[in-house]
This record gives C-alpha cells, structure tokens and sequence, in this order.
C-alpha cells in the first residue's frame, strides 16, 4: 500500500466531479525563471483544498491566476468546464478573503456587505435579507454600523468572510485569512471557517504557509515547493506517508537519518546507516541499491519502553542530549547513529520516566514508521 | 468605590474613604497636579519663542492692515476745526462757517506741511482734488473774509458738493468707503451707496475672474497630479523618489527662473510657436498668443502649483494597498466602480487638502500674473499690490485684501461644512 502512494502525484485519479481545474499552467513574472511551473490540478465541488508550501512556492501564485488578478503564461484555467483564463475577476463571481482583511474603510459592515450585491444590481429588500444572513452566518448581526477601524482583528475577518460569502458565490478562495490573528483566535475562526464550508457546500481554495491549519482543516492539501506541487493528499496520508523528503520535513516534525540502500525488495529496504547499522525502512521513492537515502522516521512513532515496543521493531542504541518540557509532551533530542537531532516525543503522563542528559537508551520503532526518501 | 472594596483582601473598605496623601501630608491630588502644571509650563517656555515670532509677524501685521483698511486719520487728525464742524452740522450745506474753518485749517496745514496728506485722502474718494488742497494751503495766509468768495475764487470746484461730501467722509477716522470702493460702489453727494458708473467697475469683476481663475488652475492642478501622484504611489520606493525629486525640482528653482523660462517657451516669437510654424501647424501669420494674457497665467501657475497637489495626494494615496481595489474586483466590480466607489473615496482628505491649498495659494498669487498676464491676465493681487506700491492707498489695499482673506475664509468654512475640516491630509 505503501509504496501505491508514490503514484498518487497525480490527481485526477480520486476525482470525478471537477469543479475547478489547472491544466499544465505556467507562471513566469520575468520571462526567465517560472514561478509555476506545470501544475496540474483538479479540485472537485463542495471539496476544502488547501495550498500548503514555503513563501515563493508559487502557491499565492497560483490562487492569483483562479481569482484573476494574474493571467497564466500557459495553460488552462478551468472554473465549471469553462475556460476563464481571459475572462476579468469581476466576472468570474469568486468570492474572496485577504490576509489584511480588505475591507473599505470608508465603509460601515453593512456598505461593505452590501457592495457586492450593489454592483449586481440587486433591490434594496433582497440586499437587506442577504446581508442579515450573512452576519449571522458569522455571529456578527449587531456590528452592522460600525466602521472597520472600530473592531477588533478577530471580527474584521468574521466581516470580511461574510463579505466574501455574501453573494453566494459557489467557490471562495481565501489567501492566508488567519495570518494575522492570535493563535487562540485563529483556532476558533479554522472551526469556523469549517463548519460554514459544511454548512453552505462551496468550495473553498484555502492558502496558507501553517502546516497545522493545512492538516485540521482540509479535505485535501497540495503542498507546493519550488513551483510544484510537490503531494496532493488527505491530511492523515500526506502526514503519515508524505512521498519525499521535502513533504516529511514540511509537514510536522520528522528525523531523519542518512543512509545508503543495501538491499530493495518487495515493500522493504534495507539501508545501513552511516555509523554502520543496518536498520529495515518502507521504501518510497528510491529505486535501487546503491542509491543514497534519508530514513524519516516521525518523533511520536519511537519507543523506548521493551514492553511497549511493537512487534518487529528494529531496535537502536541513544544518548539523551537534552529534554524540554513542553506540558502535554516531553521532547527528548538525542544522538542516534551519528545524528544529533534525532527527536523522540513521549507523553506526559503520571509516572512517565524523566530522562536525563547523558543517559544511554535502547529505543526502537516499527519499519513501516521508518520511510526511506530521496536525499535533498 | 462599592465594588472596589468588594474586591476584597488588598484594597479592604477604608482605602477608599482615606484620601491619599504624600510623605509630608500633602493631599497627593493636589501635588499631582502641582507637579503637573509646572511641567505644562516649562513645555510652554520651549514654544515661547515661535508663539512671539507668530504674533509679530503674522497677528500683528493682519490686524494693523485690517484696521488700516477702515481707518484712516489723515483728514481728521489734521483738519481739526473742519471736522468739528461737520461733526456740529450733520447734513448741511457748507456755510461761511465751514469756509472759515476750512481757512484755519489749511493755514495751520500750510505751517505743519500736511496739505498733501490731507488732499491724498480727499484724493482716494474724490480724484482731482489733491492739487486744490496744495494750491488752497498755498495761498491760505493771505485769504481775507469773506471766505467763502475768497476761497472760491482761488478754485470754483470748491463748491463743488461733491468735495464737500468726500470732506464730510474723510472727517470721521472710522470708515466703510474703502469697502465701498472695493466693491465698486460709492456714496452719492447725498450720502447713498451707489454703483460707480461702468467704465470705472474694476475690483468686483477682477475679484469674480480672480476666483474663476483659481477653480480652473485647481481643477486642472488635480486632472494632472491625480495620475501622477497615483504612479508615484505604486512603484518601488526606489523609482518612485526619483520620480519624486523630478516632481520637487521646481522647488528648488527660483519662481521667477521659471516663470521667465515659460515666457520664453510660449511667447510669440517663442519655443512653442516657433516649433509650431515649423511643422507647419499653425501659420505663421497668426501665431498662437498663449502669453500675457489669460493662457499664459493659467499654464504657468498649474506648472507652479502643481506639486502642491501631488504632494497631498501620494502622502493619501501611499498607504492605501492594492488589496482593496482587488477586493472590490473579486466582490464584483468593474475597474471603473472599483475606482470610483473604493479608491476614490479613500483618496478625499488628499483631494480636499491639495484642492484647498491649490486654491488658496492661486488666489493670491501675484508675481506670475505680474509677469505673463498682460493685460487680462491680472488677479486682485495685482490691484493690491498697485495701491501698495503705486498709488500708495494702503487703505484700499488693505480693504481689498480683506475681502480676499474673508472670501477664502467663506470657502475654508463651506469646506468644513460638506468635507470637514479634519477629513484633510497633508501628509
């Protein structure tokens, strides 16, 4: 199953109802270097997609060139089977939230609501229903006179949601909405943003750089390096079976030991560390004996208890370099085969062992949890 | 206080029924304050100099030109026994009693060498008639009585009522004549406001052009800066303080450079005309004549005032990201609407700030249309600058400029009212 993923770049396998689609779109700003470079991308009504990736990695780009506000070099953008690649933002009836929230601030809420119904010509009672909705629909139906200035970050971006949701638009994109708020905000506004995606059933094209917001919120995420996108995936398969190097640094916290390929049979590598150890890893994308890999491994899959350890667990010798403390979890950073952040996380339950720096461990995990990747 | 002290253990109920007090006794509100006030005023030292400076050479040259303007003692002060007279009489002919009081005065005017000052001031209401106050003081010493044969003898415009009336005028210190005239009217021999005959109608049209002319050098200061300061706005830092210093050149160059360097582009035999004739544009024959008029003092004081206008308008135009616009479009909006109902609205302070600047700075402007007005192209600033300068009525110049302040007083008022005033932004 394991190595089935390698494959799974591609897309359009797992969706049938195309909603919106990129076919071979390029971007390039200078005419020299492409920004994005061949994405291929196919999103389905009703799904939450989120562009994850490092800044620069062309994934703003990309929701620019959806929104209109960038045209593609080349390649096709299509929204419901029709190409849109020349027709203007105001046209394509996208709704929008921005990371600085974008509203006028010359406006009260209930201008700013009402600006998109306006210059849709609708009637002044169709425009007042509409706009009441929309703030309950965000819980902000007594904000409707104030002023931009006059409210907090948090209700801002509640207003500019409601904005963006007013005329019911079938597909919003939201370009790092959350980025500016507290973390504590910002986890309340990702349940909210979730449940009126459920409520309503649009589809959302969501941009951020937080893995975190990636993984909780979305349906599937496409994580974007250096123009491509490097998996598109279902959270809990990008985090427990990311396909190379650059996804498993990316997303949460990952080890990594270098090694070379020894052996590669059906679902199982055998690489030798480079202290000498051989050690059992799923193979992922290497192709042959002989090549270099790096063998990720995730903290929280590593034990250290004998009676814990899972059956068939490839067991190594450490040293504890230091423990940090970090309330629900104990992170212990020690030396494992030559490399010296190698990080085991163990819960902070009553009784849990206290390590102390120095001390010498036998630590173990399964060989499916140890993934043999490509070196960067 | 209630629930201060229901808060419990620390602040306890008899905190707040004790006022507090400092170390020696003193109730600390009042050493608070103390201390306080003593600061204000040693802050209040450091502005002292520029509070002084302000008062001396902006409060009290605007108040003496506002008194000048309706007061003038030259004929009271020197023409004592007349004006008593006139006070005494109000309303009457001029009698052998006047005459002989007019008599002493010109005597004693003759010993004190006043007769010009006083024939000046009869002069502003009554031209022609600073001669016969010379010419009378002259010959005063001899005049016998009867004085009123005597003195009309020596000129028969002396019964003239006309002169008579202007006297009356001049008598009192206090007076609305200068205004009168600087709305082009007058008092008849009978003491009514009346119009001056046409040909002589100067101030309320120049004031009327004044203003056109303003509106329109502001109207189109805003059509060119509007772009630019937009550009300005949106490029790069670096490129866009080049395009700055471009925009602040004429700053550092001498008004008059650039006021002779557009003489010399759009005169007759001029730069502009003669590239003109040269593409075979215009016939030589009939040259465009786009100086000493109106054309020419319009150009020059847009090139002049413009930068008055970009300056407010990129300081507004700077911080306003291109989110919104984008917003807008996303929400629906053509560029156009996006223009119109998002960034412009968000640019008004700039537009209000620049336009009054503009505005008021091209009503008083007075060396370019000095210099490439000619004859049409001349502002009321002209005309005070000639009772300054030329004709040395300091009370009509003053009148005429305080119509002028009064009017952009007005203006700045009715802004208030439609913008208001703290909606303005200069940077």
């Amino acid at each position: 199953m394991s190595t089935a993923t390698a494959a799974r770049i591609n897309p359009e396998d797992d969706v049938k109802d195309s909603f919106v689609s990129f076919e071979r779109v390029q971007k390039s700003y200078d005419g020299e270097t492409l920004v994005v470079k061949d994405l291929n991308l196919t999103i389905a009504k009703g799904e939450f997609l989120t562009m994850l990736g490092p800044s620069g990695s062309g994934k703003t780009t990309c929701l620019m060139m959806l929104a209109g506000f960038e045209t593609a070099t080349s390649g096709e953008i299509l929204l419901a089977g029709r190409p849109i690649n020349s027709v203007p933002p105001h046209k394509r009836g996208i709704g929008m939230v921005f990371q600085n929230y974008a509203l006028f601030p010359h406006m009260t809420v209930g201008e700013n609501l009402a600006f998109p119904l306006k210059v849709r010509g609708l009637g002044k009672a169709e425009r007042d229903a509409k706009i009441v909705r929309a703030l309950d629909m965000v819980q902000m139906g007594r904000l409707v006179n104030r002023r931009p200035a006059q409210m907090s970050g948090g209700q801002q971006q509640r207003i500019a949601l409601a904005r963006a949701l007013v005329f019911d638009p079938q597909l919003v994109l939201m370009d790092e909405p959350l980025g500016a708020l507290d973390k504590q905000l910002r986890e309340h506004m990702q349940f909210e943003i979730k449940r009126l995606h459920e409520e309503l059933g649009i589809t959302v094209v969501y941009v951020t750089h937080d893995q975190g917001e990636a993984l909780t919120m979305s349906d599937r995420v496409a994580v974007f390096n250096d123009g491509r996108i490097q998996q598109l995936a279902p959270p809990a398969e990008l985090y427990e079976r990311p396909v190379n190097s650059f996804v498993a640094q990316f997303i949460g916290e990952n080890n990594k030991l270098p090694g070379r390929i020894e052996a590669l049979g059906q679902g199982v590598a055998t690489v030798r560390l480079v202290t000498g150890e051989l050690i059992d890893a799923t193979p992922v994308n290497i192709t042959a004996a002989g090549q270099e890999t790096l063998v990720s491994i995730r903290p929280e899959r590593i034990e250290f208890k004998p009676e814990m350890m899972p059956a068939g667990a490839h067991r190594i010798g450490a040293q504890v370099l230091d423990v940090i403390y970090m309330g629900d979890v104990l992170r212990v950073r020690m030396k494992v085969a030559g490399s010296e952040d190698f990080v085991m996380k163990c819960r902070n339950t009553l009784g849990q062992r206290r390590f102390k720096p120095g001390e010498l461990v036998e630590i173990g995990w399964h060989p499916e949890d140890a993934r043999a990747l490509d070196p960067i | 206080m209630a629930d201060l002290s229901a808060n419990g253990a620390i602040t306890g109920s008899n905190v707040a029924v004790t006022p507090l007090s400092t170390t020696d006794g003193r109730s600390l509100k009042t050493a608070l304050a103390a201390a306080q006030s003593r600061a204000k005023r040693r802050a209040l030292l450091l502005v002292l100099p520029l509070l002084l400076f302000i008062l001396i050479s902006f409060v009290l040259p605007i108040g003496q030109m506002l008194l000048r303007s309706v007061h003038n003692d030259a004929f009271s002060a020197n023409m004592p026994v007349l004006s008593a007279w006139f006070d005494e009489n109000p309303g009457k002919a001029p009698d052998e009693a006047a005459y002989s009081a007019l008599v002493s005065d010109l005597r004693q005017a003759r010993a004190d060498k006043t007769a010009g000052l006083i024939g000046t001031r009869v002069n502003y209401d009554l031209a022609g008639s600073r001669s016969m106050f010379t010419a009378a003081a002259r010959k005063a010493p001899e005049l016998e009585p009867p004085y009123r044969d005597a003195v009309l003898a020596i000129n028969a415009d002396w019964g003239n009522p006309a002169l008579w009336q202007a006297m009356r005028s001049a008598s009192t210190p206090y007076t609305a004549n200068f205004y009168l005239a600087a709305l082009d009217m007058t008092r008849d021999p009978q003491g009514n406001i009346v119009r001056v005959e046409e040909s002589r109608r100067i101030y309320v049209s120049h004031f009327v052009k004044t203003f056109v002319f303003s509106g329109v050098i502001t109207a189109i200061c805003l059509i060119l800066a509007y772009p630019v300061a937009h550009m300005l706005a949106t490029l790069p830092l670096g490129k866009s303080n080049l395009l700055m210093i471009l925009v602040l050149l004429p700053f550092w160059t001498s008004l008059l450079v650039r006021t002779t360097s557009w003489m010399v582009l759009l005169q007759e035999q001029g730069v502009v005309n003669n590239a003109l004739v040269a593409t075979g544009t215009v016939d030589p024959a009939n040259r465009l004549s786009m100086m000493y008029n109106q054309t020419g003092t319009v150009i020059a004081m847009v090139h002049i005032l413009l930068p008055f206008m970009i300056l407010p308008l990129y300081a507004v135009m700077r911080p306003i990201k291109p989110h919104y616009v984008r917003a807008a479009r996303s929400l629906g909006a053509s560029s156009w609407t996006a223009f119109r109902q998002v960034y412009l609205p968000q640019t008004l302070p700039g537009i209000g700030a620049g336009a009054l600047l503009v505005f008021i700075l091209a009503v008083g402007y007075y060396i370019t249309p000095a210099l490439v007005g000619g004859a049409s192209g001349q502002m009321i600033s002209n005309f005070i600058a000639y009772h300054m300068q030329s004709s040395l009525n300091w009370s009509m110049a003053a009148a005429l400029a305080a119509i002028l302040l009064a009017a952009v007083l007005l203006l700045y008022w009715l802004y208030d009212r439609l913008v208001g005033i703290d909606n303005i932004k200069l940077g």
